[in-house]
Order: C-alpha cells, then sequence, then structure tokens
C-alpha cells in the first residue's frame, strides 16, 4: 500500500465539496430536529387530542425502524407516491431531521420535567396566561439546559449522513467514493475522509463539553 | 372576604380538611397555626387553587372559587375561577421566584401579561415595591445571586405587585436561616400595619403572629380545634392540643 500525497492535494477540493453537502444537512437537519423535536414534546405534554397519539405511535415507528429504511422508503415509495419532485438532498434532510426530532423530543421532555413544580405554582399565583407560562417561565428555563444534550445529537448526525450516499446524496463519502473509483486513490480519498469526520467530531465534542460544564453551572 | 363551607379534603388515607366552615373578614388578619399535616398549608392552596376540595364551596370577596359536590367531575381553570383568583396573591416557602429572570423582571413580569400594564409603568411601580422591601440595590440581581431572605423579599413584592386584595403567606421564613427571618417579618409587619389586605399566614413564629394576627386558628387533625384573639390562644387556651403544641413549640 503507497500513500500517494499528490492525491492527497488533488482530492482535496473535491472532498470539501462533500464536506460542505455534509455540513449543509447536519445543519439544516439539526434545525429540523430541533424545531420539530419541540412541536413533539409539547403535544405530548400538552396532551392535544388525537396529535398526541399520532407522535406516541409515530416516534415509536421511526424509533423502531433503521435510518437507512427510512431514507429507502421516503425517497423511493413515498416521495414519488406524493408525486412531489423532492431533490435527494432535500430528502436526505428531511429523513434525518424528522427521524432525529423523536429523539430530541425525549430531551426536551426531559428538560420539561426537570423544572421544579413550585415554578408552575409561582406562574398559577400570578396568574399567568398558559401560553407566558410556557414561553416566558418553562421554556426559557428548560431549553439552555437540554443544549449539550441536543448537540449530541447534532454530532450523531453529522456522522449519520454518509447513510445519504444511499439515494446519491453528493456528501462527503460520496464524493471520496468517486475520487477513489476515478483514479483508484482509494485509500487517500477514504482516510482523508474519515479524518474530516473525527475531526469535525472531536471539536464539535469538545464544545459540547464546554457547553455541559456550564450549563452545570445554571 | 374569604369563606370554607363544608369544604373537605383527603390525601388516600390522611384526611387533611374534615367538613371545614372558615371564615376571614375583610382586612383581617389571621394567622393559622398548628403541627404539620394538619391541613393549614391545604387552606392555602385551596384558596390559590394549587389544589381542589374533594367537597364544599370557598368562596373570596363575594365571587365563587370552588363549588364542589362529592362525586361529581371538578371543573378547574374556569374563566369564573381565573378572575376570582386575580384578587389573591401568594408567597411560598421557597420563594420561587423565576431564577432566568432578575429581581425586577420577577415583579413585573405578572402586571405586564395579565393586566396588560405598559413596560414602563410596571418598571416604576415594580422599582417602588423593591424599594419598599429593601432590595432597591438588588434590581438586575438574579435570584441566585440573592439570599435566602432577600430572594422572600422579591416575592414579596412580586405577589403585591398585582395588588391582591387577599395576601397569603405559606410558611414564609421557615426555609431561611435564623439571621434572615427578621427583615423578612418587618416587611410583613408593614404590610399588615400599613394596607387593608386582608391576609392569612400560616407560620411557626408564634412571637409574630401573636404580634400582627387579629384572630388565631389551632388547626389540628383537619379540623380548627380552637381559635381566638392571639393574647387569648397564647396565654390562656382553652384547648388541651393548643396547650400541648405550643408548650412543645415555644420550649424551643
Amino acid at each position: 500500500m503507497v500513500w500517494d500525497r499528490g492525491a492527497v492535494s488533488d482530492s482535496f477540493p473535491l472532498l470539501l465539496a462533500g464536506l460542505v453537502v455534509t455540513l449543509e444537512i447536519t445543519v439544516l437537519g439539526s434545525l429540523l430536529a430541533y424545531v420539530l423535536g419541540l412541536v413533539f414534546a409539547l403535544i405530548r405534554r400538552l396532551r392535544v387530542p388525537v396529535l398526541n397519539q399520532a407522535v406516541y405511535l409515530f416516534v415509536e415507528f421511526i424509533r423502531s425502524t433503521p435510518l437507512l429504511v427510512q431514507v429507502f422508503v421516503f425517497f423511493w415509495v413515498l416521495q414519488p407516491a406524493v408525486g412531489l419532485p423532492i431533490s435527494a438532498f432535500a430528502s436526505g434532510v428531511i429523513v434525518i431531521g424528522v427521524h432525529y426530532a423523536c429523539y430530541t423530543s425525549e430531551v426536551y421532555r426531559a428538560g420539561i420535567e426537570a423544572i421544579p413544580q413550585g415554578q408552575w405554582e409561582a406562574a398559577t399565583a400570578l396568574n399567568l396566561p398558559r401560553t407566558r407560562v410556557w414561553s416566558g417561565v418553562i421554556l426559557p428555563q428548560s431549553v439552555p439546559r437540554v443544549v449539550p444534550a441536543l448537540g449530541n445529537y447534532t454530532i450523531s448526525m453529522f456522522k449519520e449522513t454518509p447513510l445519504l450516499l444511499a439515494i446519491g446524496v453528493q456528501d462527503l463519502l460520496n464524493r471520496a467514493k468517486e475520487y477513489g473509483a476515478e483514479t483508484f486513490s482509494v485509500t487517500e480519498a477514504y482516510t482523508m475522509a474519515g479524518a474530516f469526520f473525527l475531526v469535525i467530531s472531536y471539536v464539535a465534542s469538545l464544545l459540547v463539553r464546554r457547553l455541559e460544564s456550564r450549563v452545570g453551572q445554571l | 372576604m374569604i369563606s370554607f363551607d363544608d369544604v373537605d379534603k383527603s390525601w388516600g388515607p390522611n384526611h387533611v380538611l374534615k367538613k371545614l366552615n372558615f371564615h376571614v373578614k375583610p382586612a383581617e388578619k389571621v394567622s393559622i397555626i398548628g403541627p404539620s399535616g394538619s391541613g393549614k398549608t391545604t387552606i392555602l392552596r385551596i384558596l390559590m387553587t394549587l389544589e381542589n376540595p374533594d367537597e364544599g364551596i370557598v368562596t373570596v370577596d363575594g365571587d365563587e372559587l370552588w363549588n364542589v359536590e362529592r362525586g361529581r367531575r371538578i371543573r378547574r381553570e374556569t374563566t369564573q375561577m381565573k378572575l376570582t383568583r386575580r384578587k389573591i396573591g401568594m408567597v411560598f416557602q421557597q420563594f420561587n421566584l423565576f431564577p432566568h429572570l432578575s429581581a425586577i423582571q420577577n415583579v413585573m413580569e405578572a402586571p405586564i401579561q395579565v393586566l396588560g400594564m405598559s413596560k414602563n409603568e410596571a418598571h416604576e411601580r415594580a422599582k417602588g415595591l423593591l424599594d419598599t422591601v429593601g432590595l432597591g440595590e438588588h434590581l438586575d440581581h438574579k435570584p441566585p445571586k440573592l439570599s435566602g431572605g432577600q430572594q422572600q423579599r422579591v416575592a414579596i413584592a412580586r405577589a403585591m405587585a398585582m395588588r391582591p386584595k387577599v395576601m397569603l403567606f405559606d410558611e414564609v421564613t421557615s426555609a431561611l436561616d435564623p439571621e434572615l427571618v427578621g427583615d423578612v417579618l418587618d416587611v410583613i409587619r408593614d404590610l399588615a400595619t400599613s394596607t387593608d389586605m386582608t391576609m392569612l399566614l400560616v407560620t411557626h413564629e408564634m412571637r409574630f403572629a401573636e404580634e400582627i394576627s387579629d384572630r388565631v386558628v389551632m388547626f389540628d387533625g383537619g379540623v380548627a380545634v380552637e381559635q381566638g384573639p392571639p393574647q387569648k390562644i397564647f396565654q390562656d387556651p382553652d384547648n388541651e392540643r393548643t396547650r400541648r403544641f405550643l408548650k412543645a413549640v415555644l420550649e424551643h
């Protein structure tokens, strides 16, 4: 096995383009997971009729099936059936975002339950309207506490984006594969892809740890 | 101002209020004393609608707060209840300030959100109230930066900002270090003498209760075993249980 330095610099622009796609999916998917997860958590907590049961079943379904199966079902079954032309990229964002929303909703639930009963009672004693209790008292206290846990899910998501190669998303791994197939420099391409993942995940997890210690002081 | 008619409440096998009939006149200051678990706090919590009675009628300032028939479904958060509840303020044993808001924001929150007051007006009023309770220097401090006594005084200002007709004090000094109790009691004493608010205090501060109350109610086993003017209750109680309870607490 020979390490070809030329291939490293040669493949760099292509891999970088792939990395950008991977990061885009991670960021957009995370935003979707953060927002939708909160919506799921609130629907469950407020016991919104019908939606509550629907979310429960949906979350159970998502958590009990592999992400890759969900990607295929969405891209090859649901999307053509509905007839909306959704790109592989957008499909990836949606499937990953919704998948992780089922996990972040649990994070939010725990964050909300951690708020002491006395906070609810003080809000009642002041006659604050329900919506204000949520927006002004409960969520501003629970959301900052769950940020590190959300960050950890974003890191997992980042590491799972290569799955989307299966529907042709031009992510980092797909670009490495492409470069390897064209130049036979498989070793360099895959090693570099791995190194990109390693560096970014590691730095991100350091950041999350710092956040955790800050939240510990809240 | 406050009336409990045949109010019953149980926690499992624990019968905390037994057909309670209890009435408080406007501007009256009433202290409720008694051993723990005797249902004292439950009276305040039912008034604040934090608990529901199992049975009975509770009215405040002529408006119905609870009207519960045993076995019937209990209706919570009715419009009538919300309106009546506005007349009541409560201060808790554990302060329950909003820790993410500064002292002044804690006091401004409800006037803005519930009374629809402008920010400026709410700020002015909150500042005035915090001055009164001796926290004029700490307007922008968040609760975790304040001592327990300071937090409790912010909590009193927060409840006062809604100008309640009835104020409930639920063992407000029990969670405080002894040296911080005095400042909080001073604030409550000022309120008792300078306002015509109806005040209901559950307390273990017997000397304070004797000093500021118009009436003291001794609670035990879910019933008011004895009530009367503070001098009578503390100096010469008729009831044996009252005598034993006071002996036990005053010896310490």
